[in-house]
């Protein structure tokens, strides 16, 4: 039965991280705004080639 | 992207959608319907942001209503200015937010957050949809904030930067705040519940001895970050009511804290006993969570503008023929202002130019611009409409006549002229006899055995602890807060509620709230308009945005418009027309020239003349707003009614006859007259209602005990008030206020529910007979069914009185 010693240590040190994380969510403003992520999560991230960048597509043809 | 058919292309805007008229506007083969939205396009697709063009069609706003002289953004080089709007700066970084009206669509959110590819200097933005508003970081070496607003306007997302942004904002850190005292709560008593389950189980000797009083302890611990952290706003608020003699709804909250705290670590280290620790977690738990609940906010609106969040942040002075843009606050009285097109007023002066057209809607309500001449005396609030006009300052804005009212003594909110909530009353009583229940328990007790005696005495503070009670209002009242949002009743805290229920007397503004400038009543007089002359009118004011002219239009319902090859409008003075050689003129009586019209007949004219011959003349009075004479009607049996106007009294009759003769007309009423109004009727001990939709009712609005702004555009600006109505629901006013009294009968049927588990639980508190168990039990047993009995009341009333519809898509 001392195992359940043990269990509660890890237990207790689990809630103490969920805890912690919800605090550092909280400063990031992540409570703030819970629209606009909804809508961000939708936009293609990768960046576009630009026009800049297709020189170098020549180059590397060659 | 799908191929755009290419009648598609001629018909509309890429940008904005609107219909194109010019031929030439055209830029990889796509069509633009002015020269700003095809500049927006080119900065765009040079950018490689044209993805902006696919997320939504037409995601823009027609540029071609910009304003755009160049030196307007000056100011922002001023770094007194600069330094009030940034949020944050460092040596490399600066951090601003804006607040950009424009947010509509997802392409606006992914545009503005691609702003760094646009300009190198921009580090990174990032929007808040539902406010609106967005952060931006930019390296202030290499751009300056000036070039920053201006990138933004060029793509026709101009900020909008008021008066009261220099005034420093205060962050939400409130609510963030009760968010993490909520957490804590929630962590603490999660923890203490599962700690204290073989206790409720202890007839069954789940674990040993040595598990229990680690378990005790642990629960101990846990105990601590809430009673001295979690519950922390609770003391404070009690200690301020003790302090002014009162007894508020926290003082019974915290004297059963205290009792739970000091006889659960008694119990614990004295007696070896479990205590009630996971029940005072819990206590913590479910108040915070009806705090909350409470607090519903509508982001979007701002219900504490005054002025300054609607003034203009600089203005054009001009100093030795040269202009220059500088900051409000720097205006001093004789400067002469330069003020053009739909730019406010800044401070009440006199007029140096010829003519002016002051329209002063935001002021009165009323959206008709009023012609001024030279030397006349102009009062700050109002926007000029047409060219622009030179002003000498007589007053610094903050002491103008309508600004003069914020130094009114009812601005510094004194709280001791409004009701106090039903739960503050009640606690009183509720806090007194708990505590003579509470002796006399332990009298009784005292002779026979102690230990018993000093149980029973706690027991009952503990049992007696009015969570239920407390749990009531919140619940109650946040959700009421939330049925009004439906209806586009917004109000600003749940207090307001309370005080909408004991309402005894109302009192309208009249211009632009009982009567409403859009349901004008028009007569014209004069030569009959064949049906030609009409198809003529319709056809001139069809191109005209002039309020009077869309009411014209409105008027000629039956003709048909004819093309017009040119048609002209003149700002300020009337529209100009030719058809077959004729010229026809309708507007202001300078400029078509008419006739004088009869005197006593007060309301708009516009003139009509061909060839300079006068034929007639429109006369436009603003009507009652729609469901006005109802609302006025549901309203007489119950409330005393007031109605306060700035107009003369010529109107008396009409609007009796109209409404009703068992009101109270007050006409020539300044903005500070109406405040004093309402000022002798609260001496009067009456509880009082304002509803009014100009600055020139701010006054009034703070003095009542519940102010009402009505507004067309509810984001849009409305004076500082307790609660926002949308004009469309004008007619469900009476529905407001007797679904606030009824709330107020549910938090009172609610008391009367917790005291049957106070009688319960005191009961057998007084015997000596509460264990950890039943109080755990009792304690989220009588808090549950309280929230379920408030949230099923209101809804159910809620949907009586038609506030919330069932089969909405």
């Amino acid at each position: 039965m001392e195992v359940i010693f043990i269990l509660i240590a890890v237990s207790l040190i689990l809630a103490v991280s969920f805890l912690f994380l919800f605090f550092r969510a909280m400063k990031d403003g992540q409570f703030d705004d819970d629209y606009t992520p909804s809508v961000r999560i939708l936009f293609e991230n990768q960046p576009k080639k630009s026009k800049k960048d297709q020189p170098k597509k020549t180059k590397s043809y060659e | 992207m799908k191929p755009v058919s290419s009648s598609e292309i001629q018909a509309k805007c890429y940008h904005c959608g609107e219909t194109c008229e010019q031929e030439s506007l055209v830029f990889d083969d796509r069509r633009f319907c002015c020269q700003g939205c095809k500049l927006v396009y080119e900065v765009l697709s040079q950018n490689d942001l044209c993805e902006y063009y696919q997320m939504e069609s037409t995601p823009g706003k027609s540029q071609k209503a910009n304003s755009s002289f160049k030196n307007r953004f000056d100011y922002l080089d001023d770094s007194e200015v600069i330094q009030k709007l940034l949020d944050f700066k460092d040596e490399k970084e600066s951090h601003i937010t804006f607040y950009i009206p424009l947010i509509h669509c997802a392409s606006c959110i992914w545009l503005l957050e691609n702003l760094f590819q646009i300009n190198k200097s921009i580090f990174g933005s990032r929007v808040d949809f539902v406010k609106k508003k967005v952060q931006i970081k930019f390296s202030h070496e290499q751009i300056s904030l000036k070039e920053v607003v201006t990138l933004l306007s060029t793509l026709g997302y101009e900020p909008k930067i008021n008066l009261s942004d220099l005034d420093h904002k205060t962050k939400n850190s409130i609510d963030r705040k009760t968010l993490t005292k909520l957490g804590v709560a929630g962590f603490c008593f999660g923890n203490m519940m599962l700690f204290s389950l073989p206790e409720y189980f202890s007839e069954a000797r789940l674990l040993g001895e040595d598990f229990k009083r680690l378990f005790d302890y642990l629960n101990v611990v846990l105990s601590l970050p809430i009673v001295f952290y979690s519950a922390s706003d609770y003391y404070l608020s009690a200690w301020n009511a003790i302090r002014q003699r009162k007894i508020n709804m926290d003082v019974p909250i915290v004297l059963g804290i205290i009792a739970f705290f000091l006889y659960s670590l008694w119990e614990i280290f004295a007696q070896g006993n479990a205590g009630y620790m996971d029940s005072l977690g819990g206590l913590l738990f479910f108040l915070l969570l009806g705090k909350i609940y409470q607090q519903k906010t509508f982001a979007t609106l701002e219900f504490d503008r005054d002025y300054k969040s609607y003034f203009p942040i600089a203005v054009t002075r001009l100093v030795q023929n040269r202009e220059e843009v500088i900051p409000l606050f720097k205006l001093q009285v004789g400067d002469v202002v330069l003020v053009r097109d739909e730019e406010l007023i800044p401070a009440d002066s006199l007029l140096l130019s010829n003519h002016a057209n002051i329209d002063y809607s935001f002021v009165t309500g009323e959206e008709v611009p009023v012609p001024k001449c030279k030397g006349e005396w102009i009062y700050a609030g109002g926007r000029q409409k047409g060219d622009s006009v030179l002003l000498t300052i007589q007053k610094s804005p903050s002491q103008s006549y309508l600004t003069d009212l914020w130094n009114n003594e009812s601005f510094e909110k004194s709280s001791t002229r409004l009701l106090e909530p039903l739960a503050n009353r009640i606690s009183g009583v509720f806090t007194w006899s708990v505590l003579t229940i509470a002796v006399v328990a332990f009298v009784f007790w005292f002779g026979k055995d102690l230990s018993i005696a000093v149980k029973a005495f706690t027991t009952v503070l503990i049992v007696a602890c009015p969570c239920a009670l407390s749990m009531s209002t919140p619940f109650t009242l946040g959700n009421t807060l939330r049925i009004f949002g439906k209806s586009k009743f917004y109000l600003k805290n749940a207090a307001v509620v309370e005080r909408l229920a004991l309402l005894d007397t109302l009192v309208f503004d009249k211009t632009g709230t009982l009567t409403d400038p859009a349901n004008a009543s028009i007569e014209y007089f004069g030569e009959p308009l064949s049906s030609e002359t009409q198809s003529i009118l319709k056809a001139m004011v069809a191109r005209s945005t002039h309020p009077l002219s869309n009411r014209i239009n409105l008027f000629l319902t039956k003709a048909d418009p004819t093309s017009l090859a040119n048609v002209q409008e003149i700002k300020g003075s009337g529209i100009l027309a030719d058809y077959k050689n004729q010229e026809f003129r309708l507007g202001s009586q300078r400029f078509a020239g008419g006739l004088d019209h009869p005197i006593g007949k007060e309301g708009n004219h516009v003139y009509l003349s061909v060839e300079g011959v006068n034929l007639g003349y429109f006369h436009i009075q603003s009507g009652l707003r729609e469901g006005a004479v109802k609302v006025v009607n549901d309203l007489i049996p119950d409330y005393e009614l007031h109605v306060l106007s700035g107009d003369h009294a010529h109107e008396r009759e009409s609007l009796i006859q109209r409404l009703s003769s068992r009101l109270n007309f007050n006409f020539e009423q300044s903005p500070k007259d109406k405040l004093n109004y309402l000022k002798a009727l609260n001496k009067q001990e009456k509880n009082t209602l304002m509803v009014g939709d100009g600055l020139n009712d701010a006054g009034a609005l703070q003095e009542s005990q519940v102010g009402i702004a009505i507004t067309d555009r509810v984001s849009h600006f409305s004076p500082a008030s307790d609660a926002i109505l949308d004009a469309a629901s004008f007619d469900k006013i009476p529905s407001f206020l007797s679904f606030a009294k009824q709330s107020r009968s549910i938090i009172k049927a609610s008391f009367g529910l917790s005291f049957l588990y106070n009688i319960v639980g005191i009961s057998l508190a007084v015997q000596g007979l509460l264990s950890p168990v039943l109080c755990a039990i009792l304690m989220p047993l009588s808090s549950i069914s309280v929230v379920v009995f408030t949230t099923l009341a209101t809804n159910y009333m809620g949907i009586r009185k038609g506030l919330i519809h069932l089969n909405k898509p």
